[in-house]
């Protein structure tokens, strides 16, 4: 069951986000976020959601799969908002409707939570229309410039890749190890909390010693693979930008525009 | 010039006894044998008998303790050498899934080519015709997680032979797969052997295996202790035994029918040979 997790969150489609170069979402998500940020009004926040209607439908991805990020927050966003209603600084000739709790109080709390919404719905938009392969060579391309300031990039990008590689190989070891220790009699599911993390002890272990051993051997692998390091290395996969990546930024570019103009009106 | 050299070889791994004196525990002693281009040796032996010593040996992921390991003439122990001899000895290893350091096959199979500064555009090629020779042509774009053990193993072939090695190291590339994965990496090596002329040396303690090589090297305690062509080997069943290993299966079935006066040759090694001279027999009754 465990073996069928891939890293994040990938729809397999072919939309146009899809195919959209990686390092240009990235930006793009920057970008986003930074607009969801200025929007200082309902109105700004509105069009920030017209671009995002707009992104959705361009990404071909359901609308619940998307939904999915905001329920797995749904608990935070529902604390934020009562945290905000609560300690609502009342000023002056506001309305009172019960106790603390007044109009401003409320509209302040739900315009933060609209931000949050919008902001977690953006960003799982990435990670559904990315695989994680590409997520990768865009951050490693993106990163390029720090090179220069002797940053390992290369390195970096084959870490997160190597370990995104065994990802659904270490997700079926521990499916095994866990068999393993239920056929000589663990428990993982009765007790609290605490005593539940506990038996977990049994099944960390092997997995972290299985892990070191086969770093061992990919090591010998990736050696018997002439890999001397990231200097004298040429790279298979290029990114390419095309006409998809010039229309998505003029998008990103008109919400921007229109946040800050609708900020101002 | 020999593909590969071993000139009076040792290697120990060293440990120290409770009272903390350090021990050189030898793997291998005395090992002087040499491969020509484009022979199929199979390395026969029981565990410990340091038959993965020997392949690591040969690429330079170890150093000799004693004697000299050459590839083509090029001394594994100096440094400068490795890369070159890496280049020429490509190996894959005995666990599937510790093998693979990208999550899809085609960019796994271009690490190697990467590695040495293949250009771009002869990478793609690279992996095509590695592709090609290892039968994965359809797994292109899969991820490697969702593959079997053997297609897995096929991978592994592929990234290494997309740097186009003369020589293929398999350190018992084949005891965790089923009989159907075995059949496949075996049957790809053996292709490899016959129409690329790649040299390969197989790892291996299924006596089945050994039967089709072209050479067959027993090793025990260390030491090589038979060397020769499958016949010669399977031959000497007492210090086959000795050093415990068995016959092949169809040779065992053959022996046996042998004793039970059923005439059959006895150079019987494989099961189409033991099946055609059955039915030869059958037919003459």
């Amino acid at each position: 069951m465990l073996g069928d997790v891939t890293f994040g969150q990938y729809y397999n489609a072919r939309s146009f986000l899809h195919k959209t170069d990686p390092r240009t979402k990235i930006l793009l998500l920057i970008a986003y976020i930074v607009a969801v940020f200025i929007a200082q009004n309902f109105l700004s926040l509105a069009a920030v959601l017209v671009f995002l209607i707009v992104a959705i439908i361009f990404s071909s991805v359901p609308l619940g799969s998307v939904l999915r990020s905001v329920k797995a927050i749904f608990f935070l966003i529902l604390f934020m908002f009562v945290l905000n209603v609560l300690f609502h600084v009342k000023k002056e000739g506001e309305t009172v409707y019960f106790w603390v709790v007044t109009k401003e109080g409320l509209i302040s709390a739900s315009f933060l939570s609209a931000r949050l919404i919008l902001l977690v719905t953006g960003s799982s938009l990435l990670t559904l229309t990315t695989t994680p392969v590409s997520l990768t060579d865009g951050i490693e391309s993106l990163l390029k410039p720090l090179n220069l300031v002797k940053f390992p990039v290369h390195d970096l990008a084959l870490v997160m890749s190597i370990a995104l590689r065994f990802i659904p190989t270490l997700a079926n070891e521990t499916d095994r190890i866990i068999s393993a220790q239920k056929a000589r009699g663990a428990d993982f599911e009765s007790g609290n909390i605490f005593s539940r993390i506990k038996a977990l002890v049994p099944v960390l272990i092997p997995l972290i010693i299985s892990a070191l051993r086969r770093a061992d051997e990919l090591g010998d692998a990736m050696d018997a693979r002439c890999y001397t390091g990231s200097k004298n290395r040429t790279k298979y996969k290029k990114l390419t930008f095309t006409f998809r990546d010039i229309v998505a930024t003029l998008f990103v570019a008109a919400l921007i525009t229109g946040v800050v103009f609708l900020n101002i009106y | 010039m020999y593909a590969i050299e071993f000139q009076n070889v040792g290697f120990y791994y060293s440990s120290t006894d409770e009272n903390d004196v350090r021990r050189k525990n030898y793997v291998l002693e005395g090992l002087d044998f040499a491969v020509e281009k484009g022979a199929f040796v199979a390395l026969l032996g029981r565990n410990g008998s340091g038959k993965s010593t020997l392949a690591r040996l040969v690429n330079g992921l170890l150093k000799p303790a004693a004697g000299k390991v050459s590839v083509f003439g090029l001394d594994t122990a100096d440094k400068n050498n490795l890369f070159e001899i890496r280049k020429k000895a490509g190996m894959i290893f005995q666990n599937p899934d510790n093998q693979q350091i990208a999550s899809i096959v085609e960019d796994d199979i271009a690490f190697g080519p990467e590695n040495i500064a293949m250009p771009r555009e002869k990478i793609a090629a690279a992996i095509d015709a590695a592709l090609k020779a290892t039968d994965m042509e359809k797994f292109r774009k899969s991820e490697v997680a969702k593959l079997s053990g053997g297609q897995k193993q096929r991978v592994a072939i592929a990234g290494a032979i997309a740097i186009e090695p003369e020589i293929l190291i398999m350190d018992e590339s084949t005891s965790m797969l089923d009989p159907k994965g075995r059949r496949e990496v075996m049957e790809v090596a053996r292709t490899l052997n016959k129409e690329k002329g790649m040299t390969v040396i197989d790892i291996t303690h299924y006596m089945d295996e050994a039967a089709e090589a072209d050479y067959v090297y027993v090793l025990d305690g260390g030491t090589i202790r038979l060397k020769g062509t499958p016949k010669e080997v399977f031959d000497k069943k007492e210090v086959l035994r000795a050093c415990g290993l068995e016959l092949p299966r169809a040779a065992l079935i053959a022996e046996k029918l042998r004793r039970a006066g059923v005439p059959l040759s006895p150079d019987i090694l494989d099961t189409e040979k033991l099946a055609e001279e059955l039915c030869e027999s059958l037919r003459k009754n």
